[in-house]
This record gives C-alpha cells, structure tokens and sequence, in this order.
C-alpha cells in the first residue's frame, strides 16, 4: 500500500506487516529474505523518509499495557502504546510524561526512535532520559533487554537511533508527580529576534518555553516573536481530557496557503498576543497539542505535502545564524506558515540524538520545486555554524550535511554493524544519508 | 457495568475490551489463547478494570460451552452485556473444494454462536435484563461468489437474532446484531486495504454506542448500510454475473 509520512511526502508502496505479539514479530525476522529491508513504524508522525521502505513493520497491535509499578511512578507497554494513551492511563494517578512533543499522537516507540523533545527540554532533557529500559528484537531475530547497565551500547544507539538497531518491542518510562496538569502559560510578545532571544535568557527557569516567530516580517521586525512560557499550576482538577476537534477530510488546494495568507495569520497570531503578558490557567491538552485539536492538518498543504525543516545552532552563535537564516528564507519569498523557536539544554549520551545545546528552530514550507536550492544553502550555513538537522523532520538533506551534523555516526554504524550485519534495517532515509 | 466478551482476543474485541474498561466495567474475556487472554488482562486491569476474569475455550467444542458460561455467571453474578465476537475468515476456494473446511468454517461463524446464544439467552431471560450483542458481518446480507461460506454463517446467525430478539423482548432483554464492513485487523492483514476500510478502534466505539442506544442492527461504519441496501437490490439475473 501506499505510504508517506507525515509531510506526505515522499511516497511509497510498500508491503506492510503488523505483528500481533512478540512471537509473530520474531517469526516475521526468522523468515525474512536476507535482501529485503525493513523498517519499524510507529503512528507515521516522522514527518519525511524515516519511517519508510519497501517493507515497513508497523508496531500498530503491539499497543498494550504490561505494567506499572507505582511505587517508582514507572509504566511499562508495548511500542505501539501513544502518549495519549498514557495520558489517559496516567493523569487519574496524577502522573504526567516528563516529555511532550507538539502531538499526543505519536507512539512510544517512535518517541524513543527519534529522541524526542517538548517545551521543556531546556530544564528536563529529552524523552529517551525517562526510559528505563527497552526491549528490543534484533536483526536475527534475538529479544535483547537494553538499558544504562545492560547492553548500554545498543541502549544508546537506540535511543534515537530511528528504528535502524532493531525493532522496539516495549519499553519501561518512568513518569513525573505533578501538582495539577493545568498549565499556568503567559504569552510575551517580542518585537525582533534579539529581543526573544533575552526573554527566552530571562524566563529560563519556567519549565515551559517555546517560541513562535513570524518568519514572513521583513526589515527592523525580522523575526518578531511571541514567547509562550507556562508551568503547572499549584492545584485543580487533574483530569484527562481528549477535545473532539475539527477534521480536514481531504487535501485542500495548496493554493489556499500562500505567501497572502499566511502573512494575515502571522500577523494576526501576533496582534493577539501584542499586549500580552498576563497570566492564565490552560488544560494541558490545548497548552501542549493546539494541532492536534485539527486532525489532518497536514492535508491543508494539498496533495504535494510539505516539508518540516527542524535544525539546532550551538548556543554563542545561533542568534547570527538565525538571522543570516530569516533573511534567507524572507529573501526566497518562501514562506513558512509556522516556525517555532526553542531553546535546547545540554543533549545526552544517545548517539544520534538530535537535541544539543544551543536554539533550535523548525519550519515548514510548501513543497515545491523552487524549495529544494533555499534548502540546500540553509544548509550549508547550519553546517558552518556547527549545527544539525532533526532525522524525524528530514526528508532530503546529503550524506555530507548528515555526517558533518553528526560526527559520532561512525561510532553508530560499528554498533549497527555488530547487531545488524546484513542490513536488515533501513529506511530511505538512511540510505540517502549514508548510514545503512 | 458487568460485561462478558467471548472472543475477546480478536481485534475488535479488544478495542470494545478497552472501552469498557475506560468506564471502569467489570469484565469476563472468554478466548482460545491462554498467553494472549493474559496479555489483554494485564492491558485492561492498567487502563482502569478492577475486577476482571477469564476462562479459556476453543468455540469448536461444543460440549465445553456450558461450563465456560457458568465459569462466567459465577464470577461476574449477572451480565449486563455479553457480546460474542469470534469469528474466522478462511478461503472461499478451500471450502468449496473441501467439505471438512466449509463444515469447520459453519462452525466456527455459525453454529457454535447458536450454542453460546442459547445458553445465554436461557441466562438472560431467568435474569430479566441485559444486551446480548453478536458480531456477524456484511457478508451474511447477500451471498457474494468471493466468500459465501463465510457469508452463509453469519447470515444464520443474523436470522437467528431476529426471532430471538422476538423471544426476549418481553423478557426485557434486547439483542443486538453488529454488521461490520471490512475491518483492517490481524484477521484480514493478507487482503490489499482501501478507502472503505474501517478500523478496530472505530468500530468498536460504534459497538459500544449501539449496546448503549439499544439499536437492533449496526452497520459499522454507517455507509455500509447504503451499500448493503444497494447489493442486495440488483437483480439476480446481473448478480449472478458479478464477482465481487
């Protein structure tokens, strides 16, 4: 069947299997026909090729619960278990997940894969440091329990290793206590990049903080912004909520997103938090997942999809990068609807996981031919400034750009190597960045 | 909320499983798989069920029906919806080749539902209230060339629903027939999927709201009505030269 992620774009077909039990999964490895490569797939979130091949093994029945120990707040499922899911699970028990990114919708497994961040990376880490331990089914077909002081190797090839060390088949995470899951969020609207970037310094110690910066302002307000910080709220109702939101049914023309549009919704996104400043209490479900309440926003980019664009410039120099970036993307006349600015803390021992210290920016931009060159010299200046791209978001960089972003892709193609000899493992993706 | 899930491994039923456990239901699952039964259990006890119980049984052994169900009405005291799920898709051309596999397949989809029917409707009615809820399937609506033995099954048992929900109306018992259209579960992963596919997931919500509202039949998703009614409405002299 046809697949794509979540950028629809690119497509392929491929064959699907969707293992019922660990048993079936080991089965499907055992008799696997050595040439054909595979790959893990969780929800589909990974915006371009990561998730894909000719062959993909979708962790989509392997969703149920195994444990929780209440005791150490830990909970243990299978790899195809959502975070929406825990949610639910959790919440009652006045747990949270320590790590949330923009959608609820993704699994664990693919949480795991792409090391995930959220809104509080820059206090909390990212969402492989919560797992405990994974168990995952390798190449051979062999089950292997991975974690810090077992099989610590292949633990942090894993984690954040895009499904390219094996298969997960479960994992144990460990929750935080919260006082209440309301967020108390503050919105302070800033007038240039410069000006967002001493806010961000200033707010630093609130656990919540991402910007949203209208890329499409041009000259003195190049990169005006809007700073939305929040932390819990010391007491209310902890309860789960699942808002029953809007659909899009079909693509849209893409049309309808132009360089018109998208300057109102900027600017209008702007004036409304212009005066800002004050404080209110939110549920988590709208702080976190405001897309989520449209499901299938992506169709509003029509048929062709999009492109997210997700990179971390190293702390001393970002603020240049940024800007020598804005103005680039301005130039282009190539908008990008949405672009979020978030500062990163330090980055952790997993091989490739993408988060380091610095300030990382996502946008996302119409697929179209004029893109591909813009992208391709964006490129080159996150290169020259010592930064990456983020794999799940990725859907057409180099091998160079890859392997110059991330220098210890040589430590993890040994570990691959060992664990996964013939190659069974691999996407588009890491065929076209030269890892598999 | 005491509901009895016979089956309760198969896709759907699973999903139903979770939604009643969502609502804190308390919950007997009956299937073949001793290994997969435990795995739902512990699923379901995480998501919110307290008191949960299981009882092992292959559905084409009649003669341990009555023991399962009794296992089932000793620990749960009465039911307030039992809804039998089972079911299995085999190959049409086997069966037409092999009798022993048609007879299986009857068996399977047909007769042993009978079997559990009458036992729990006898059940139901001594307790004067409850849902028996049975999944059958599109395919019982009209005999199609690619898979009528199936069909045939499950058109027995939506017959047999009919008159029964006659018998227990009085008896303040309602019955419910649950026609899903092509469902993308283990079951079906050998078939190539398209836009009519529904999933376990949605069906299963539609399973749930159906019990609740006391519907007669469910087709689930609802198109399936519509292109059920149209199936059935072409002649016989062009339906007998179709192949779908």
């Amino acid at each position: 069947m046809e697949l794509h992620g979540w950028g629809r774009y690119p497509r392929v077909n491929a064959e699907v299997l969707e293992p019922i039990n660990s048993e079936a999964l080991q089965k499907i490895l055992a008799g696997k026909e050595s040439k054909q490569f595979c790959i893990p797939r969780g929800a589909g979130r990974s915006y371009g090729d990561s998730a894909l091949a000719e062959k993909v093994v979708s962790s989509r029945f392997l969703d149920s619960f195994i444990a929780v120990d209440e005791a150490n707040t830990l909970i243990r499922c299978g790899a195809g278990v959502t975070l929406d899911n825990i949610l639910k699970v959790c919440i009652p028990k006045g747990w949270f997940l320590p790590v949330l990114p923009g959608t609820k919708f993704v699994t664990i497994g693919g949480a795991i894969a792409a090391d995930i961040h959220g809104k509080n990376h820059h206090c909390d880490g990212s969402f492989c440091d919560y797992v405990q331990e994974l168990t995952l089914a390798s190449a051979s077909g062999e089950v292997l329990r991975c974690s810090r002081s077992n099989n610590s190797n292949l633990f942090h090839a894993t984690c954040g290793g895009m499904g390219l060390t094996g298969i997960i088949i479960d994992a144990t995470v460990s929750l935080e206590n919260v006082p209440s899951v309301l967020i108390n969020r503050q919105s302070l609207p800033a007038s240039d990049l410069k000006q967002c970037f001493e806010l961000i310094e200033e707010y630093n110690d609130k656990k919540y903080s991402v910007a949203w910066v209208d890329c499409l302002s041009t000259g003195k307000s190049l990169g005006r912004s809007v700073l939305h910080i929040g932390e819990h709220a010391e007491e209310g109702v902890s309860s789960y909520r699942n808002r029953r939101g809007l659909s899009i049914p079909f693509s849209t023309p893409s049309f309808l997103l132009n360089n018109f549009t998208m300057r109102m919704f900027n600017s209008a996104l702007y004036n409304l938090h212009k005066k800002g400043g004050e404080t209110y209490t939110a549920n988590y479900d709208g702080y976190f997942f405001p897309l989520d309440y449209i499901r299938n926003w992506n169709r509003l980019y029509g048929l062709r999809g999009f492109l997210q664009y997700q990179f971390v410039l190293p702390g001393d120099s970002a603020l240049g990068g940024l800007l020598e970036i804005l103005k680039q993307v301005s130039r282009a006349g190539m908008g990008s609807s949405l672009a979020v600015l978030k500062k990163f803390g330090e980055g952790n021992k997993n091989l490739l996981s993408f988060p380091q210290e610095g300030y990382t920016l996502a946008l996302d931009f119409k697929r179209e031919k004029q893109l591909f060159p813009l992208l391709d010299e964006l490129d080159a200046v996150i290169i020259d400034y010592g930064g990456r791209h983020y794999l799940a978001k990725d859907a057409r960089m180099s091998e160079a750009t890859f392997k110059a972003g991330y220098p210890e892709w040589e430590q993890f193609q040994k570990i691959k190597e060992r664990v996964d000899p013939s190659n069974v493992f691999s996407s588009l993706q890491s065929r076209r960045i030269g890892l598999t | 909320m005491k509901v009895l899930i016979i089956g309760a491994t198969s896709a759907i039923a699973k999903a139903t499983a979770r939604l009643y456990a969502d609502r804190q239901a308390e919950l007997f699952l009956i299937g073949r798989n001793e290994e997969r039964l435990g795995e739902l259990l512990t699923d379901l006890k995480v998501r919110g069920t307290n008191q949960i119980g299981h009882q092992v049984l292959d559905v084409t052994r009649q003669k341990e029906h009555i023991a399962a169900i009794q296992q089932a009405y000793d620990f749960l005291v009465h039911v307030d919806v039992a809804l039998i799920c089972h079911g299995s898709l085999s190959d049409q051309e086997t069966c037409e080749q092999d009798y022993e596999m048609a007879e299986k397949e009857i068996t399977i989809n047909g007769l042993s539902v009978i079997s559990l029917l009458t036992l729990l409707a006898k059940k139901m009615k001594h307790q004067r209230h409850g849902s028996l809820a049975v999944i059958t399937s599109v395919a019982g609506d009209r005999g199609r060339q690619p898979n009528f033995v199936y069909g045939a099954a499950k058109s027995m048992v939506s017959t047999y629903l009919q008159g029964l929900r006659g018998r227990l109306h009085p008896f303040n018992v309602h019955v419910v027939d649950i026609r899903p259209g092509l469902v993308d579960s283990p079951m079906t992963s050998h078939l190539e999927k398209g836009p009519l596919w529904a999933s376990p997931e949605l069906v299963a919500k539609k399973i749930v709201n159906g019990i609740d509202n006391k519907r007669h039949t469910i087709y689930t998703p609802g198109y399936w009505r519509i292109i059920m009614a149209a199936v059935r409405f072409i002649p016989e002299i062009l339906f007998k030269r179709m192949n779908f």
